[in-house]
Parts: C-alpha cells; structure tokens; sequence
C-alpha cells in the first residue's frame, strides 16, 4: 500500500516530513478500505495475523486505556496486552496516550474496540508511519518510487532460506500489495471523476466575478484581486516551484460580509490558503471552483449573486457553478464588447457614489486614486418626461446640420443636466456617441455645444467612463490644439471631470494632452479677441491638471512639459478661482520630492503661505496641504517660518467646521513642528491649547495630524508637556491607545510617549492604565504600531514609580517583549531593545527577560550596521548584564567581537552605549580575553580622554578591567 | 480710383470710428482687394461696387460660407444702400463686423441677417424659412415641414423670453449673451476662426501700397 499512500493519498504539506493527511473524500474512501482490510485481517488470515511485525507500529492515539478490557492488563494509565510474542514482549502497548503495536491480530482488535474512532486512529497511524511495510516487515521491503522491488527481493530470500517466517512474509507481502492495488484503482476511479481546473477557466471565473465586484451594496464582493499581477506563458500566477503542485493563482477575495479570504485555485481545485505571504498550507476542504467556494463562505454572496443573475440573465445561480459557466461568462463579455458604443450604466448607485468616490478637491496620497465603476446588466429604468424631451433633441442634434444642432445642443442644456435622469436620458438615446463624434468635426459651434453639454454630464462616473471608452479623451485633447481659445477652454474642463479615472489620465498623458494643457497656462495673446481670455485658459488648464496630476507619472509628465515654472507664475495672481486649482495641482504634485524642491526653490513657499489667509476655505485647505506635504523637508520648515505662515496656520485652528480644512491645517502643524524653533512659534500662538482642544469628536484624518502635531510639540519642547497636562489632554490621548488605525496609533504612542517624559503627566498616565494599553500595542501586526509603542515605553518606564512593579503586574508582557526581538523589522528591534535597556534597571525584571531567552537574542542582533540599533543594542546588553551569569552568556554567544567593531563607528553615542557594555562584560575573564584579542585597548585609550564622562569611565573601567586580569595571569605564572 | 482720392478715403474710414478695429494698412488692403473685385465684376456697375454673384464667390472662396440663402442676406445686410452692389465703404464696414466686430456689432449684424422682412423681428415664418433645409436626414413618420416646425418650436422656446411668439432684438441679445453659440442660430452668417485667420493673413500680408 506504500505506492498508494505515497501517490494517491492527499497530503497536506506536499513533500515529506511529518504531513498530515487530509479530510477528503478520496482519503477517506481509502482510509475506510484500510481499515476494513486490516479489520478482517485477522479472521481471513489467522496464520499471518500473528506475525510480529519487525518494529512496532507507534502512534498518539486519541483511544482510553479504559476502552481496553478483555484480553489486557490494565494498570493505571499503561495497557499492555496479554498475548505476547515469543521473547515475552507484549503486542501492544499503550501508555501515555502513545500506542505500540505489533501484530495484524492486535490491529484489528484495535479497530473492533475503537468503533467510532477507526477512521481517526487509522489516519494517526499512517500520518506517523508513512511506509508501514517497512515496519512490519523491515526496511528491505521500502517502497521505492518509481520502481517496486520489494517482491523481487523476497524472492531472492525465500529462494535462500526457506523457512515459515519467510513464507509468511510473502504472504503478508502479497497481500498488502493486493491492497495496494485495489487502493490505487479505487482512487484513480475517484480521481478521473474530479474536474480538473486550469488556468483559462480559473481566468474566466475571475473576471466574471470582477464585473460584479467593487463598491456598494447590490454587488457579490467587495474586490477580488490577483496576488500577483505578472502571469507566466502557461496562464498561471504561481511560482514556477508552486506549479509544481499544480497551483495555478492565489487570490484575495473580499466578500461583503466577511474578512478578507486569501484563496488558492490550483488544478485540484480551489481552497483558502493560509494568507498571502508564503503560507501554501491547505486550510479547507477543495472546491471545485472559486463561486462554489464563496457559496460556502459568504451569505451575502449568494444572495447577491441570485439578484445579479435576475437582473441579468434568467438563469439560475446554480448553472453559473456549472463548468458551462464559463462558456456563458465569456458570452456576456463578447456582447458587452459589441455595445461598447452604447455602454449601459448603472443609474443605481452612480449618481449617489458618484460625488463620494471621487471629488477634485479630495486629496489623493501618493497611490493614484481611483475609482471603480460598476457595470452591470442593465436595471429597468422608469421613462422621465426629460427623457422625452431630449430623446426629441437628440434627433436633431444627429439629424440636423450644424444650425439646427446647435439649437439643439442649446435647448438641451435647458435640462438640468446634473439630475441622473437627464444623464440617463442622454446615454440611453445614444445621444452621447453623438456628442463625441461632434467633437471630431470641423464645425466649432457644435463642437462647443458638445462640450458644454459633456462638461456638465461628465460629473457622472458612469459617463466619465463611457467617454474615455468612446475615445472622447483623445478627441478632446486634439481640440487643445484649436485656434478657439473658448473651444480649449470647455474641453480642458470637460478633461478634467472626465480624467478623474486612472485609465482616463493615462490616455491624456499619452496623447500628449499634459503638454497642451500645459501650454494652455503659457497666456500667448495671439490674433484678435484673446485678451483677458488668458486667465480664464489658465484656469481651465489647471483644473485639468489637477486631475490628471492625481497620476505619478503624469506629475512627471507635467514637470517634463515645464508646468513647474508656470503653475509658479500663476501662484503670484490673486485670483481664488485660478489660484484654487493651481495650488490643487501644486500640493498633489507636492508627494513627489521634485516638486518640493521646486515649490521650495522656486519661491513658491511665501506665496503658499500668503494664501493661508485668503478667504476662500478650499484655497486655504490646499495651501496647508501642499505646505503639509512640503514640510517633510527641514529647508521648507524654515521658510514657512521665515514667511510668517505658523501664524495662520494656528488661526486656521479655530475653524473646527470644515473638517478637511482643518486635517489639511492640523497636517501643516504637524509637519512644522518637525523644527523646534517652529514649535516655540506654535507656543507662542497657544496653538498647543487649540490642539488639545481638537482631540475630541474629530474624525480620523484630523485626529492624526492633531496627534502627530501634538507629539512633536512635547517631544521638542518640554514645556508643553505641561500644557498638554493642563489642558486635560492626556485622558483623550490615553483613550485613543484602543484606536485601530495605524497611522493614528503610532501617532497616538509617539504623543502619549512625549507626554510620558514628564513625571506629573506619566502618572496620569499609569492612573488611566495608559501603559498596559501601550503595552498590549506590541501584539498590533503592523511593525509601525509595534515600534512606536516600544519607544513609547521607554520614558514611560523611565519616569512611572514603581516601574518594576508596574511591568510585572502585565501578565506575559515580559515574554512579549523578549519575543519582538526576533522581529524581522529594524526599527521595531531597534525599539525594543531600547525599552529592554529601562525594563532590565529592574533586577526582577531582568531575571524573568532572561528567562525567556534576552541573551541570545540580543547576540544575535549583533551584527549590524546601523548605528541607531548599535546603539540601543549596546544599551540593552550593558543593563542585561546585571543577572546572574548573563555576562559569560553574553560571552558565550558571541557578541563581544561584534560590539567591539561598535566603536569604529562615528558616532559617539554609539561609542558610550558600547563602551559602557563592554564594561560590563569585561568583568568576565574570558569576555576580557577576546576583547584583548580583539585589539580593543587601542580603540578605548582615545575613549579615556573624551568629554562624555559617562564614555570616559567606562572605557577606562574597562581597560582597569583587562589588566588587572593580564596581572592576574602573570602573578600566576610567574609568582 | 485716383491714388489721391484713395490715400483720402483710407483716411476718413480709419477716422471713423466705426472703424478702429483695422489699421491703416489694412484698409488700404481691403481696398486693394475691393479693387480687384470690382474689376471681376462685369456689371455695369463696375466702378461704383461690385455685385452680388461676385459677393457671393468672394465669401464663399474665403470663408467657405456655403448656404445661398444666407449668403443673399449677408449681401443685402452689407448693400445697406440697397442698390444690388457693395461699395467699397460697405466693403470695409461690413469685414470690419465680420472679422474683428466685438459681440455687440456681430449681434446687431445677425439679426439683421435674420430678420428677413427688416420689420424688427425675426418671426416663425422666417424661422422656418432660414431652418427650412437644416434637417438631413427626415424622420420617416412625420409629415416633411412637421420636423422642420418642431424645430423652430424649440427655437422659440429657447429664445422668446418676452412669449410674444416671435423674436425682437431684445430677446435675441438675452438669448446670445446667456448661449453665445446662438449668435448664429439660424445659419451660418459669420466666418469661422480658422478661415478668419487664413484670410487676413492672406490679404494683410500682402505689402501696403
């Protein structure tokens, strides 16, 4: 039965090993043949069942020794039994919960009392036994992939010797080879029936869902994404090692109802894996495909999956799960491809969606932002008045010339077209592709008309994405190059709503439509009429910009085309309605570090500044924002001082209504109060007070900034830890410690650590629990949290009374911390080997760290570079010392020679951290040998003489240390 | 024409005021090409202006203003005289409103255009006239005016703000300040951007006299 198990059988972790079989069908089917072959073992063959098997085969069972009566001697927890073999050893024994046996008769009266448990204790059995002939019958007998030579070796036995115990072996032999072949049969029955899947299929099935996915309520999923974008030739994702075995993607799925399941479609079939990163292990049962999985996982999906395939298609969910599915999906996508030029839309969700997903003014991170329509099948729709009335239009705007298209054009835009009705009107009366083919003629007026009319529609998503799919973007960006300064004017505005989309910005950028635009801020008054048109160009330019500018490489694009210098110049206007999209386009481009040199030495800042104080809130908000981007660099800090802007900012505090106003504002403090001079500033506006004030009933895009501010206020200047305590903020800073986001978290631990550093407020602290909390940050997954946290308990340690005590009343928190040294993060080992270094002035303390393994762990991190960990290391090392015998363990691990190269390093708290350890590990003989191997004299001398008296005294104190030793030795040898 | 009395007719056109938006040398080109116009022209009236076929194909050739109907009344807004020719200070007044008239004169201009009888008010039956060939392609059901009919009900609608069924200067200028595309709603009457450009540039780069 070896080749069976080996080949047919299911095994979890594919390779060898201790892998454990699998509850599936085929495993069973073959689990349950063992057992019955071995269960009648012993009435068919009464002679072979009494063959002790060479070794025992052993196993943890689940079985009670008290299921064992007749025919075993109980005796407390060990059975034995009382048939024994002929050297007197029983044939099966059990004792603590591990069972011995040695003979087929035992096996099956095992199987007859475990009833219930057969199939378990049978699969215990072969999972700890993979090749059970060798057992039974010795390792000559191994199956040997690929080829079986186990009967040709008897044969060359029995032909030897032949005795009864040979002939018995054959029997044995022959009939577990029987089994073995029945089994293979079986299975490959069971096996041909499963549908294989393949990388096409997988593919269809995938993007079929995909149309239905994204956000809202009417859709299956949330998104289902690709783990990996790049697909190899054969179709597959999966690393070439993983097609191995058959694994052709790995997906995350988020369902609507559930967390996000991370999902391995492989040719067996499709099963959750155990997350993205590297786990492959199996976690569920196979599913022959991704639907039928979700089916079983999400509620939510079933029952939108049943109102999509109504809406759609009356066919029944069950058939979707049918392979013929996938013949059907791809039908749908050929058709929609057909109607690309009449894309039907979703009016459900777009209008309202519309204006939340995406908004010129929200501000897009560095990631480009998106969004995702929705496409379905159409949804029946209600026939509006309006939509009559611009059906009656659209007739003459495709059958008239262009006078009567213009009246036309001109009595639609009587419509309200911003009302979804209109909008749907216009696209299910084709009304739209006419306005696009309008725009690819020569007539001018119906080339306006066209635009006005898209402009206004184009708010829509759903057009803005039926635009771009009917090519509309690259005839607009063509009309750029128009005489018509009017005519460039509608269509930079229509291609700022429509490029709204990431596909969209593409598309301008790569028909050069980021150049025109560009040129549309250069004001050149040629030919009559154009004056006082350039502002109005400019503007329009701008907004265009600004939305493509949402797109990294078209912020490329933008400053390659010489934008920077122009956006610059208009900077200077003092027009809101030009400035508003000038800076938008400035602070979105602000995320690129070329911009902010530029923004910083195309003296940009002043202007940014001035406009803080402008009167209108959505300049306002960009001005911070773009000064909150910028002021990552110190250079910008100091201008944005120099220019008198820390001022409006504080002002801009008091304005807690506008709420993305005020995360733009609290973010430029933020960034500001980076330079401590900026802080002084700060303090003198009382903005420290206005930002305590702001810790209450914000939402999180402020409370992070007000946070982060707020951290930086107390980290630079002590005094402000006074006045953050005084204004009662510690208490909504402590409470934020159970927040869940990230970026909020590690502000919060950065703010509550500053606040921490001063005695009065860090026993408010320990009074709201403020470090238990802190503490149990370090189990957050995300390294950020975790580092924060860390160094946030450092001056909480440092300052709290009773700090010894404090940490051991948090039960496992000394484990937990120990452990985070293994962190593959260099900041969070950098953290916690500071926090190490104040836990361990505690000997109690010390004594539990060690136990959990401090000492090896710190050698470990030993070899490294960075100074900032040098140096917290070293610190750490220098208090570890101070236990028992933790200096020789030091020694032992060999970090001597490490910390020893420490003090080649340039910076000198690096050489004090270090020195001051190997201080401590130099009243250690053996330590002191390798440091005097290790030349450390000639790098500590220099150390006896510097400023630092703490550096000074170590290094000479360990130099005392080494030659006292080498005195020692000499006295011996010599005295 | 002597040189004399040209050099002083030049002056008294770029003296009105009328006028300011061409300099010298480009009236003395615009002369220069009402010139060779009037030499084009084999009608009696040669000399005196130049009639409407050559009118016709001069507009037609330089802004590829094609409909005949509009064309008949741009010459009879520019014949302000109304003796079936174009003297050469309607020449030049009338290219000043096309090429370089602010939205006031270019309103004033249309509507003359427009209104058809010269009563003050473009009616619907004017409308209908001026929209009468706008409609390529018929709807199969309908009668072939009721298209055209429905359109200058939309027209209407679109413009008479005072209700009065027909539409006054007022009411057209309200129309076109708020829809400057409506400036020439009922046909092309004014040369595009494009050929506005090629054509100066083609008259005015000719070297002055």
């Amino acid at each position: 039965m070896g080749v069976a198990l080996a080949r047919a059988a299911q095994w979890t972790a594919a390779g060898s090993g201790t892998g454990r079989l699998e509850i599936t069908p085929l495993n069973e089917a073959l689990l349950n043949q063992i057992i019955k072959f071995a269960e009648d073992f012993s009435t068919k063959h009464p002679q072979e069942a009494a063959f002790v098997f060479r070794e025992p085969l052993e196993w943890k069972t689940q079985l009670d020794s008290s299921v064992f009566k007749e025919g075993y001697e109980v005796k407390e927890a060990v059975v034995q039994s009382e048939a024994r073999s002929k050297d007197g050893q029983p044939l099966l024994i059990l004792s603590a919960s591990t069972l011995k046996v040695r003979s087929f008769d035992q096996l099956s009266r095992l199987l007859q009392i475990a009833v219930e448990k057969q199939l378990k204790e049978v699969q215990a059995c072969l999972e700890a036994n993979r090749d059970p002939i060798v057992k039974i019958l010795g390792p000559e007998y191994g199956t040997v992939e690929g080829e079986d030579t186990s009967i040709l070796h008897l044969f060359d036995k029995v032909k030897k010797d032949s005795g009864l115990e040979t002939e018995l072996k054959m029997k044995i032999l022959l009939l577990l080879h029987q089994l073995d072949l029945q089994l293979l049969n079986s299975s490959l029955k069971q096996i041909s029936q499963d549908v294989r899947l393949n990388p096409a299929a997988v593919n269809n099935e995938v993007n079929l869902l995909k149309n239905f996915s994204g956000k809202g309520e009417d859709t299956v999923l949330e998104s289902l994404e690709y783990t990996s974008d790049y697909m190899f030739s054969n179709g597959c994702r999966a690393p070439p090692w993983r097609q191995v075995h058959g694994e052709i993607c790995y997906l995350v799925i988020k369902p609507h109802d559930t967390d996000p399941l991370s999902i391995t479609c492989s040719t067996a079939g499709v099963f959750l894996n155990g997350g993205k990163d590297i786990d492959y292990e199996r976690k569920s049962e196979l599913y022959k495909d991704i639907v039928t999985f979700l089916r079983e996982r999400s509620p939510r999906f079933v029952e939108n999956m049943a109102k999509q395939v109504f809406s759609g298609q009356s066919q029944s969910l069950r058939d979707f799960t049918e392979k013929d599915a996938y013949e059907k999906s791809s039908l749908v996508g050929r058709k929609s491809s057909k109607e690309r030029l009449k894309p039907r839309i979703d009016w459900k969700n777009t209008g309202k969606t519309s204006s939340s997903l995406e908004d010129v003014g929200e501000s897009s991170s560095e990631t480009d932002e998106d969004e995702k329509p929705l496409r379905r099948q159409e949804s029946s729709t209600d026939i509006s008045p309006e939509y009559w009335g611009i059906q009656k239009l659209t007739k003459y705007v495709k059958g008239g010339d262009p006078t009567a298209t213009v009246i036309a054009l001109c009595s639609m835009r009587d419509y309200n077209l911003s009302q979804e009705t209109c909008q749907q009107a216009i696209v299910d009366t084709g009304c739209l592709e006419v306005l696009i083919n309008l725009l690819d003629t020569e007539e001018i007026k119906c080339q306006a008309g066209s635009l006005k009319i898209l402009k206004e529609i184009s708010q829509n998503m759903m057009i803005r994405h039926a635009v771009a799919d009917l090519g509309g973007l690259e005839v607009m960006v063509k009309i750029l190059d128009s005489p018509d300064i009017d005519l460039k004017c509608l269509a930079a505005e229509t291609i700022a709503n429509v490029a709204r989309f990431k596909r969209a910005r593409k598309t301008v950028r790569q028909h050069g439509g980021i150049k025109r635009l560009v040129g549309l801020l250069e004001s050149v008054s040629v030919g009559p009429s154009y004056q006082g048109k350039e502002t109005e160009a400019a503007r329009c330019g701008a907004l265009a910009l600004w939305s493509c500018s949402k797109s990294t490489k078209t912020k490329k694009a933008i400053r390659k085309a010489g934008g920077i210098p122009l956006l610059a110049r208009w900077l200077k206007c003092s027009e809101a309605n030009i400035l508003i999209p000038v800076v938008g386009t400035l602070q979105e481009c602000a995320s690129e570090p070329s911009y902010r040199l530029a923004i910083r030495t195309e003296g940009m800042v002043e202007y940014l500044v001035k406009n803080l104080s402008s009167e209108h809130e959505e300049l306002q908000r960009h001005c911070a924002s773009a000064i909150f981007k910028c002021a990552e660099d110190e250079e910008t800090r100091d201008l944005v001082r120099k220019y008198e802007g820390l001022q409006p900012l504080s002002v801009l505090l008091d304005n807690s209504e506008n709420k993305e106003l005020l995360a733009a504002v609290t973010g430029a403090i933020w960034k500001c109060a980076i330079s401590r001079e900026n802080v002084l500033k700060f303090q003198e506006y009382r903005a420290v007070e206005a930002l305590v004030a702001l810790l209450t009933d914000q939402p999180k895009e402020v409370l992070i900034n007000v946070i982060g501010a707020l951290g930086e206020c107390c980290q630079n200047e002590p005094e402000n830890r006074g006045t953050v305590r005084r204004c009662g903020g510690i208490a909504p800073l402590v409470r934020l410690l159970t927040a869940t986001d990230q970026a909020l978290l590690v502000n919060v631990n950065k703010a509550v650590g500053a606040c921490a550093m001063e005695p009065e407020s860090m026993a408010i602290i320990d009074s709201l629990d403020g470090v238990r909390l802190i503490w149990s940050l370090l189990k957050n997954p995300h390294p950020d949290v975790q580092a924060s946290a860390a160094w946030a308990l450092c001056p909480c340690i440092e300052n709290a009374k009773n700090s010894g005590d404090m940490v051991r009343s948090l039960v496992g928190g000394l484990e937990l911390i120990v452990n985070l040294l293994k962190s593959k993060d260099r900041e969070v080992v950098t953290s916690v080997c500071a926090a190490i270094a104040n836990i361990a002035k505690d000997a109690e303390n010390l004594a539990v760290m060690t136990d959990h393994g401090v000492v090896p762990l710190l050698s470990k991190l030993a070899n490294t570079n960075d100074n900032k960990l040098r140096r917290h290391l070293a610190e750490a090392v220098a208090h570890c010392c101070m236990w028992g015998n933790n200096k020789v363990a030091f020694g032992e691990t060999k970090i001597v020679a490490p910390l020893i190269r420490y003090l080649r390093s340039k910076d000198p708290l690096v050489h004090r951290a270090t020195a001051q350890a190997l201080y401590q590990l130099s009243e250690d003989a053996s330590n002191c040998v390798i440091m005097h191997e290790n030349a450390v004299v000639k790098l500590l001398l220099p150390m006896v003489g510097s400023t630092d008296d703490t550096l000074q005294e170590a290094a000479a104190g360990c130099i005392a240390n080494i030659r006292r030793l080498a005195l020692a030795t000499e006295k011996a040898k010599y005295g | 024409m002597s040189r004399k009395a040209g050099t002083f007719l030049v002056d008294s056109l770029i003296r009105s005021a009328k006028h300011c938006e061409f300099n010298k040398s480009e009236v003395e080109c615009l002369m220069k090409l009402f010139d060779t116009l009037v030499a084009k022209s084999s009608s009696h009236f040669a000399g005196a202006g130049f009639d409407r076929i050559v009118f016709r194909d001069t507009l037609h050739s330089a802004f590829g203003m094609t409909d005949d109907v509009m064309l008949d009344r741009v010459f009879s807004t520019f014949d302000k005289e109304n003796k079936g020719s174009i003297t050469v200070v309607e020449w030049v007044e009338g290219l000043a409103v096309l090429l370089r008239g602010t939205l006031e004169e270019k309103m004033k201009y249309c509507f003359r255009v427009y209104d058809l009888n010269g009563d003050g008010y473009i009616s619907k039956e004017e409308m209908f006239q001026m929209l009468k060939n706008s409609l390529l392609i018929q709807p199969a059901d309908e009668e072939p005016d009721e298209g055209i009919k429905d359109l200058v009900e939309i027209a209407v609608k679109k413009m008479d703000h005072d209700h009065d069924g027909k539409l006054s200067f007022e009411d057209f200028e309200k129309s076109v300040r708020d829809e400057n595309l409506l400036l020439e709603a009922f046909g092309p009457c004014l040369p595009d951007i494009k050929s506005s450009i090629i054509f100066e540039q083609k008259v005015f780069r000719e070297v002055p006299i």
